[in-house]
């Protein structure tokens, strides 16, 4: 594209552009910021300019019981779902690419709609399938909403990473007298490693933010972000600022993470950029 | 190649979750709706069409979707307005530093959509950033109240977290675009705004038309913003099934305002996948 720059006229062009972006950046990152900013804000989460910078919203997060009661759910939550999506949504991404079936269109349409649909018809659909099969609302529910909802995250991910794949590993591996169990373990996972982490992770953090179907399906124990909306709708303190604070920094480590993992193999895609072009559940 | 074995193997388990806790529950919301609630409040299961006659007769339904669609139009509008811009600067402008930029979109998305939305909540608020960011510049001498609880904040918030949404596809359109194409543009004379109107943009048509549709589905199905940030006159249609879910307790009722969302949802996928096909080039 240095091509074009060099043009005379593409320059001005471009630095319409870079405006431009620079603009959206900044609409991007402005509610962040205020975010971690008034988190460290005495006189509370409005007023400009801050003042009375404080570490005080940090104490009492720190003591705060239901908080953390709140972030363990959230996580035990979080890595069940991961669990349930990967092993339903890898073996279906399997499916969608090698076998052919009576209603697999539908299949595929079902499987990927949750990505797209309101959360809240899966939420309120799968409260009348727990209400009608008499199953009591716990997180083991929100569990298994996340896991079948997030299922679409793990198989568009890996039908992406199995068009890069060469099947001859695999077939060479048959071949040689691996059955297909030792097959999978040993050439189709570890060939999609770099997906699988990708969707581990992306299911994570979904479901940790997770609000929608989790609304309906709660039970006594709330997940983090159904104790912020109870809180929210009480009043507001920074002490909500102070913990998306932490979080997003956690999440930041964890983009790192990917980051460097993906960069040491063999450049894997994009978080997220499958789903974008896989997403059309239609 | 792969035996049969090894198809059903792959296919069975999640065919079978996807059925029980995405197609049943999909199946049992469209039955409710034809099922009402008795004055002890327990479902009759009688087969009628009250609830539909009652979408129709009683006009805050039908005007309540009407404005969420306006909202989500207008959500849609902005996020394109801001995407795809900054989608086009990245694919042909960035350079080596496409990643990280790439990077700092998605960034966002990592912080919790509660969050952003509770965020926007403390800058647009009476006495929250903005206003008291202009009474300190002496720019306003008084709040400025259409700020908050207004579908003006609805609007803003949902552009603000749906804007990455529909960056991404519009990114992966452009970035799938042969680049030797937009070379040949050039050499054969057309000029920097030519090859974009001509090359460029209809090969982009497919990530636009998903883009929006992330946009115009997500937007429309909210809850949270409308709850958080609208007021009574930015509620929305979602905000109503809640309602109905909750404390009005007419799952019945509200099975009929969902169903009625989830195949305009499914119609509008319906369509932006032949839009996308018409306009696909491979």
């Amino acid at each position: 594209m240095e091509l074009l720059v060099s043009e005379g006229k593409s320059v001005s062009g471009s630095r319409w552009l870079l405006l431009h972006a620079a603009v959206v950046f900044a609409f991007l990152y402005l509610p962040i910021a205020v975010l971690i900013i008034y988190s460290f804000n005495g006189d509370g989460v409005g007023g400009f300019p801050p003042h009375h910078l404080t570490f005080d919203w940090y104490r009492i997060l720190f003591a705060d019981g239901p908080i953390w009661d709140s972030v363990l759910n959230s996580l035990q939550v979080a890595l069940a779902a991961m669990v349930i999506s990967l092993a339903f949504g890898v073996p279906a991404a399997l499916a969608l690419e090698r076998a052919q079936f009576p209603g697999k269109a539908l299949f595929r349409r079902l499987v990927l709609l949750p990505l797209i649909l309101p959360g809240i018809i899966t939420g309120l659909s799968l409260l009348m399938l727990f209400n009608v099969a008499g199953t009591k609302l716990s997180l083991l529910t929100i569990i298994l909403g996340h896991g079948t909802a997030l299922i679409s995250v793990a198989t568009t991910e890996v039908f992406a990473g199995l068009q890069k794949v060469d099947r001859a590993q695999e077939e060479a591996s048959l071949d040689l007298g691996a059955n297909y169990w030792q097959t999978f373990w040993r050439i189709t996972v570890p060939n999609l490693k770099l997906p699988i982490i990708g969707a581990a992770l992306l299911i994570f953090t979904l479901s940790m933010d997770e609000i929608a179907v989790s609304f309906f399906l709660i039970g006594r124990d709330n997940t983090l972000p159904l104790e912020i909306w109870g809180r929210l709708r009480r009043g507001i303190t920074p002490e909500i600022n102070a913990v998306s604070t932490i979080i997003f920094v956690f999440s930041l480590v964890a983009i790192l993470l990917w980051y460097r993992l993906r960069v040491r193999g063999e450049g894997g895609s994009e978080i997220g950029l499958e789903i974008a072009e896989v997403a059309d559940p239609v | 190649m792969f035996s049969r074995a090894y198809k059903a193997a792959v296919t069975l388990p999640p065919l079978v979750w996807i059925t029980v806790f995405l197609l049943a529950p999909y199946l049992l919301l469209f039955c409710y709706s034809f099922w009402s609630v008795s004055s002890e409040q327990t479902i009759v299961h009688s087969w009628n069409l009250a609830n539909y006659n009652e979408l129709v007769r009683v006009d805050v339904y039908w005007k309540t979707l009407l404005r969420s669609m306006w909202i989500a139009a207008r959500v849609t509008m902005f996020s394109l307005l801001l995407g795809y811009p900054l989608a086009y600067f990245l694919s042909f402008y960035a350079g080596k530093k496409k990643n990280l930029f790439y990077q700092f979109v998605i960034i966002p998305l990592w912080v919790s959509y509660l969050v952003r939305a509770y965020a926007w909540k403390t800058i647009l608020g009476s006495d929250g950033v903005l206003n008291t960011l202009l009474q300190y510049a002496h720019l306003t001498k008084h709040p400025l109240e259409f700020l908050l609880y207004s579908p003006f904040a609805v609007v803003l918030t949902l552009t603000h977290i749906y804007t990455p949404f529909a960056f991404l596809p519009i990114y992966a359109a452009l970035e799938h675009i042969p680049r030797n194409l937009v070379e040949a543009s050039h050499d054969l004379g057309a000029t920097r705004g030519q090859t974009f109107w001509k090359v460029i943009l209809p090969l982009s048509i497919p990530g636009v038309v998903a883009g929006a549709t992330f946009a115009f589905v997500l937007s429309l199905g909210d809850f949270l913003a409308p709850l958080l940030l609208g007021g009574p006159s930015g509620i929305m249609i979602s905000n109503i099934v809640v309602s109905l879910f909750g404390a009005a307790y007419n799952w019945p009722l509200g099975a009929a305002v969902s169903l009625c969302m989830l195949l305009l949802v499914v119609s509008l996928l319906f369509f932006s996948e032949r839009l996308e096909k018409k306009w696909s080039f491979s």
